[in-house]
C-alpha cells in the first residue's frame, strides 16, 4: 500500500482541535490528515475522545479550540446540515431517519430549495432515488416507508444521502455493530468502492478484524489525545491494543483455580414449548459456566424462565439446594439470584434517570428502610460502586443514557452485585464494548467467581467463554447439546455442537 | 391478491367498511336509515367537523393537538355575527353579506397564529398552550358580546342560503336523486379537503409536516424550518376553525357566546383520531380523516332515529368513539400480522 501523505494534499485537515463538556476535558490538541481516497479508521476505548471527534467534523459538537481546513480552506461546521453543505454525512450505528415517510422522501428532504408552496416533484425523487439505490447495488423498494426497514437497509439509504449530496467525507460511526457478516460485506463492498471514488471514509469500529480488512490507515486516540497515526500494515493486533490500552495487554489468562463448592443451581428438565425443552444442567459455587450457542437457540430464553420474566411452562429448579418456583423477577432476586440481560438499552437501563438511581434500582429496601428513600445511603452505596467498578463518569447524578456503553454495563452489573446474588446470569456481558473494558469485565467476572458466586455466562463469542468459563454447554435449536468441561473445550467442539446441522450429521 | 393485502392494512379501508356495516346494522331496525333524506341529514352534520378536521389533522400529524379550536370558532363567528348585527352603528352602512366569510378566517388565523407563536417561540407544550387559549379565547368571546347572543335576524339570509341551496340540484325527472341536492355549505367541505390533500401530498410544506411529526428531532438537522411549518400548521387550524365558525352561522342561524362551538374539539379530535391520524405525529392521511367524519355523521344521525334520548346521546357517541377505536386496532393489528406471516 502506498502511502497517501506523499500524493495528494489533505481533504480535511484537522490542528489543535480540543473539546470540552461542562468543563471536563474530553479532547486534546487533535491534529489529523485526511486524505482523498481513504478509508481511516479512528481507534480507541470507549470515551477516549475518536466519537467526539467525529462529531466535530459532522458538525454535531463545535470545537472548544482548534482549526478545521477543508481543501486548504478554513471551515466553520455549525451544524449538521452545514457539514452536509460542505460534503460531509455522518452515518449514524442507527440512523435518524424519518420512520413515515419513504424511503424516497427520506433520501431528498431538506435538500434544494423552494418556496414552501412549491411542488414536490415526486417522479423525479422517485427516479433519483431508484437511481441511487441501484448504484449502492442493493434491494430497496424507494417508495416503501422507512419504518420496518433492516437497519443494514436504513445504513444504505443513508449512504444512498451521502451520494445525492455527493458527499467526500462520508463518516461512519461503528456502522457494524448491528449487522450480520453478509451485511457487513455489502457495506465493506460498497465503503471501497466510494473510496476508489476518491472519497474519504472514517471508520469508527471496535472490530480489530473489520479495521485490518477495510481500512488503509488508523489512528488510535486514548484519553482525550491522538496516539498514533499509522499505515494499518504498520501495526500489529498487539501494538495497537497495547497503543489504546496504554500497557500491554496480558493474554487473559484464566484465573488459578478458585474453589469450586457445592451446587447453587441445579435446572432438571425445564421446558418451555416453542423456546426450550428439556434442559438440565447445575452450576457450583465459584465455578463461571458458558452458556454457547447460535443466536436465537433459546439461550437468552433459558435465562428469562430462571429469572421468571417468561417463566418455563415444566421443570425443577433449586437454588442453594431449596425447590423454587420463580414466576417473576421480585421473587428470583430474593432467592439470590441476578440477571444482567442482553440488550442494555432495551431491557438494562432507565435511561433517563441518574446513575445513582440506576444503580440502586434493584435493592429498594436498602435504600428506603422504612419505605423512604435515604438519600445518604443511597449516595454511598452508589459512590462505593463507581469506585469498586471503576465506572467513569462526571457525577452520580448524571443521566445514565450520557455515559459510553461499557460503562453503562458496569452500572447495570454494579446495581446486580449489591443485591448479593449467589447466582449471577450474565447475558452477551461486552457486546458493544471495547477491548480495554473488556478485559476489565473479564477481570471482574473472575473475581466474582473467586468470591464464591454461581456464575451463568451466555456469551456468542467463543474466545470469551474459553477464556473464562469452568465448563461450557451449548445449546442448539432449543436443546442443550453438549457440556464440555474446560479442559477440553475448543472453537470446533463448541460449534459442532451449536450448529444444527452439524449435530444431525454426527447423530 | 396483493392488491386485497395493501387494502387490508390500508386504516382508511377498515374505517370504510364499519360505515358501512354501522350503516346496514342501523338500517335494518330503521329501514328509512338508508334514504337519501338520511344521506343529506348525515351531509349536513358533517361540513363544520370537516373544515376544522383538516387544520386538526395538519396538527396532530406535525405532533401537536389544537384543543382551541371551539373556542376560536365562536369567537370568529362572534366577531362576524357582530359585525352584522352593529354595522350601522359603526360604520353607518350595511356590510355585504359574504364579509362574514373572509372576517371570520382572517380572525381564526390570528387566534391560531398566537397558539403558534406561544408553542413555538416559548417552547411551551401544543396541548397546554391550547388548553389555556381554550378558556382564553371563550372568555374573549363573551367579552366583546356582553354575554348577549346574536339572533336569526342578524345574520344575512345569503348566508344562511349556504346550508341550504345547491349550485346546482338534479332534474326533478330523474327518479330516487330527483330531489336530492347537495348544500353549498358541503362542498365547501369538500373543497377544503381537496386542497388539504393537495397541500399536505404536493407541496414541499406539506412533506415537511410529515417530517416534523415523524421525527421531530431529527427535522431541524435536515434543514426545515420547524418554527415556521409550526406557525402554519396552527394558522391554518384557527383559520379553518373561523371559516367553520362563519358556517355554523349559516348552518344555525344565530351565534351564542357560550354554545357556539362549545365541545366542538372534542368531535373534531375524535374525527380524526378514528380517521386514523396517529396521535404520535407523522401519519395520517385526508381520505382517513373525511371517513372517520363521515363516520361520527352516521353515528350523531343514527342516535335520534333509534330513539334514544337526548339525555344519553352523549354517553353513546363517547361509548362509539371508543369502539370504533378499538376494532380499528384489532383488524389493523391481525392484517399485519398475517401480512408477517405471508411473508417468506
Amino acid at each position: 500500500m502506498t502511502d497517501p501523505t506523499n500524493k495528494a494534499e489533505p481533504l480535511l485537515s484537522a490542528r489543535g482541535i480540543s473539546k470540552s463538556f461542562a468543563g471536563v476535558e474530553v479532547l486534546r490538541d487533535v491534529d489529523l490528515d485526511l486524505m482523498p481516497g481513504e478509508i481511516h479508521a479512528l481507534l480507541g476505548e470507549n470515551g477516549a475522545g475518536k466519537s467526539t471527534f467525529a462529531k466535530i467534523v459532522a458538525g454535531v459538537h463545535r470545537p472548544t479550540r482548534g482549526t478545521l481546513r477543508l481543501n486548504a480552506e478554513t471551515v466553520d461546521i455549525p451544524s449538521p446540515l452545514a457539514a452536509q453543505r460542505l460534503g460531509i454525512t455522518l452515518i449514524h450505528q442507527e440512523p435518524i431517519s424519518f420512520p413515515d415517510l419513504s424511503v424516497a422522501e427520506n433520501l431528498v428532504l431538506g435538500r434544494g430549495s423552494g418556496s414552501p408552496l412549491s411542488r414536490v416533484p415526486w417522479a423525479e425523487i422517485i427516479g433519483d432515488a431508484r437511481r441511487l439505490i441501484d448504484l449502492l447495488g442493493v434491494r430497496i423498494d424507494v417508495t416503501r416507508p422507512m419504518r420496518g426497514l433492516s437497519i443494514a437497509d436504513q445504513q444504505m439509504v443513508e449512504i444512498a444521502r451521502a451520494l445525492a449530496s455527493d458527499s467526500r467525507l462520508i463518516i461512519m460511526d461503528e456502522p457494524t455493530a448491528p449487522l450480520t457478516p453478509k451485511e457487513v460485506e455489502t457495506l465493506f463492498g460498497i465503503a471501497r468502492r466510494l473510496r476508489d471514488e476518491g472519497r474519504t471514509i472514517i471508520f469508527i469500529s471496535h472490530r480489530l478484524e473489520e479495521v485490518r480488512a477495510l481500512c488503509d490507515r488508523v489512528t488510535i486516540f486514548r484519553d482525550g489525545s491522538k496516539i498514533a497515526t499509522e499505515d494499518i500494515g504498520n501495526l500489529t493486533d498487539a501494538d495497537i491494543i497495547r497503543l489504546m490500552i496504554g500497557r500491554p495487554l496480558k493474554e487473559y489468562m484464566h484465573r488459578g483455580k478458585s474453589h469450586i463448592g457445592e451446587v447453587a443451581l441445579k435446572v432438571e428438565a425445564l421446558s418451555l414449548p416453542g423456546y426450550f425443552e428439556n434442559i438440565s444442567f447445575e452450576v457450583r459455587k465459584g465455578e463461571i459456566v458458558g452458556l454457547g450457542g447460535l443466536v436465537g437457540a433459546g439461550r437468552t430464553d433459558v435465562a428469562r424462565a430462571l429469572f421468571g420474566v417468561a417463566p418455563a411452562a415444566s421443570g425443577i429448579v433449586w437454588v442453594n439446594g431449596k425447590v423454587v418456583h420463580i414466576t417473576d423477577p421480585s421473587q428470583a432476586i430474593r432467592e439470590g439470584l441476578a440477571f444482567v440481560p442482553e440488550d442494555r438499552a432495551v431491557a438494562g437501563i432507565f435511561r433517563t434517570l441518574s446513575v445513582e438511581q440506576n444503580i440502586t434500582a434493584a435493592v429498594p429496601r436498602q435504600i428506603a428502610p422504612s419505605g423512604i428513600i435515604r438519600r445518604t445511603i443511597e449516595k454511598a452505596m452508589a459512590h462505593d460502586s463507581v469506585r469498586r467498578l471503576r465506572i467513569r463518569l462526571a457525577s452520580l447524578r448524571q443521566p445514565i443514557g450520557e455515559l459510553s456503553g461499557g460503562n453503562q454495563q458496569k452500572a447495570i452489573l454494579a446495581r446486580w452485585l449489591l443485591t448479593d446474588p449467589s447466582v449471577l446470569i450474565l447475558d452477551e456481558p461486552t457486546r458493544g464494548i471495547d477491548i480495554g473494558v473488556k478485559a476489565e469485565f473479564y477481570d471482574m467476572i473472575g473475581e466474582l467467581a473467586a468470591a464464591g458466586r454461581a456464575i451463568l455466562l451466555i456469551s456468542s463469542e467463543l474466545p470469551e467463554l474459553l477464556a473464562l468459563c469452568d465448563r461450557v454447554l451449548v445449546m442448539s435449536e432449543g436443546h442443550l447439546t453438549a457440556d464440555i468441561p474446560r479442559a477440553d473445550a475448543t472453537q470446533e467442539r463448541i460449534m459442532s455442537a451449536a450448529v444444527p446441522q452439524f449435530r444431525e450429521a454426527a447423530a | 391478491m396483493n392488491f386485497l393485502r395493501t387494502l387490508l392494512v390500508r386504516r382508511e379501508a377498515g374505517i370504510a367498511v364499519m360505515i358501512v356495516l354501522f350503516c346496514l346494522a342501523v338500517g335494518a331496525v330503521k329501514p328509512q336509515f338508508l334514504s337519501l333524506d338520511q344521506l343529506r341529514i348525515i351531509l349536513l352534520l358533517t361540513p363544520l367537523i370537516m373544515i376544522a378536521a383538516m387544520g386538526q389533522m395538519m396538527v396532530i400529524v406535525a405532533r401537536h393537538v389544537d384543543l382551541s379550536i371551539g373556542s376560536t370558532l365562536g369567537f370568529s363567528a362572534m366577531v362576524s355575527g357582530m359585525l352584522y348585527r352593529f354595522d350601522v352603528d359603526w360604520f353607518g352602512f350595511d356590510v355585504p353579506w359574504w364579509t362574514g366569510i373572509p372576517v371570520s378566517v382572517v380572525v381564526g388565523a390570528l387566534l391560531g397564529f398566537g397558539n403558534g407563536v406561544l408553542i413555538q417561540l416559548f417552547r411551551l407544550p401544543a396541548i397546554i398552550v391550547t388548553l389555556g387559549t381554550l378558556s382564553l379565547y371563550r372568555g374573549l368571546t363573551f367579552i366583546i358580546s356582553n354575554a348577549k347572543q346574536i339572533d336569526r335576524q342578524w345574520i344575512p339570509s345569503e348566508i344562511k342560503g349556504l346550508s341550504q341551496t345547491s349550485p346546482f340540484t338534479f332534474p326533478e325527472f330523474l327518479p330516487i336523486v330527483g330531489k336530492f341536492n347537495i348544500p353549498w355549505i358541503v362542498i365547501l367541505a369538500f373543497g377544503i379537503a381537496i386542497l388539504a390533500y393537495l397541500f399536505l401530498m404536493h407541496t414541499r410544506m406539506g412533506r415537511q409536516i410529515y417530517a416534523i411529526g415523524s421525527n421531530p428531532v431529527a427535522a431541524p438537522l435536515r434543514g426545515i424550518n420547524v418554527t415556521q411549518v409550526n406557525l402554519a400548521v396552527f394558522t391554518i387550524s384557527g383559520a379553518l376553525a373561523g371559516l367553520a365558525g362563519i358556517m355554523y352561522a349559516s348552518r344555525w342561524g344565530f351565534v351564542n357566546p357560550s354554545n357556539t362551538g362549545n365541545g366542538f374539539e372534542f368531535q373534531v379530535i375524535a374525527a380524526v383520531v378514528i380517521g386514523g391520524v396517529s396521535i404520535n405525529g407523522g401519519v395520517g392521511t385526508v381520505l382517513g380523516t373525511v371517513l372517520g367524519v363521515l363516520l361520527l355523521g352516521c353515528v350523531a344521525a343514527a342516535l335520534p332515529l333509534l330513539g334514544i334520548p337526548g339525555t344519553s346521546q352523549a354517553a353513546i357517541y363517547g361509548a362509539v368513539i371508543l369502539l370504533a377505536l378499538l376494532i380499528d386496532r384489532t383488524v389493523r393489528r391481525q392484517g399485519i400480522v398475517s401480512l408477517k406471516r405471508v411473508r417468506p
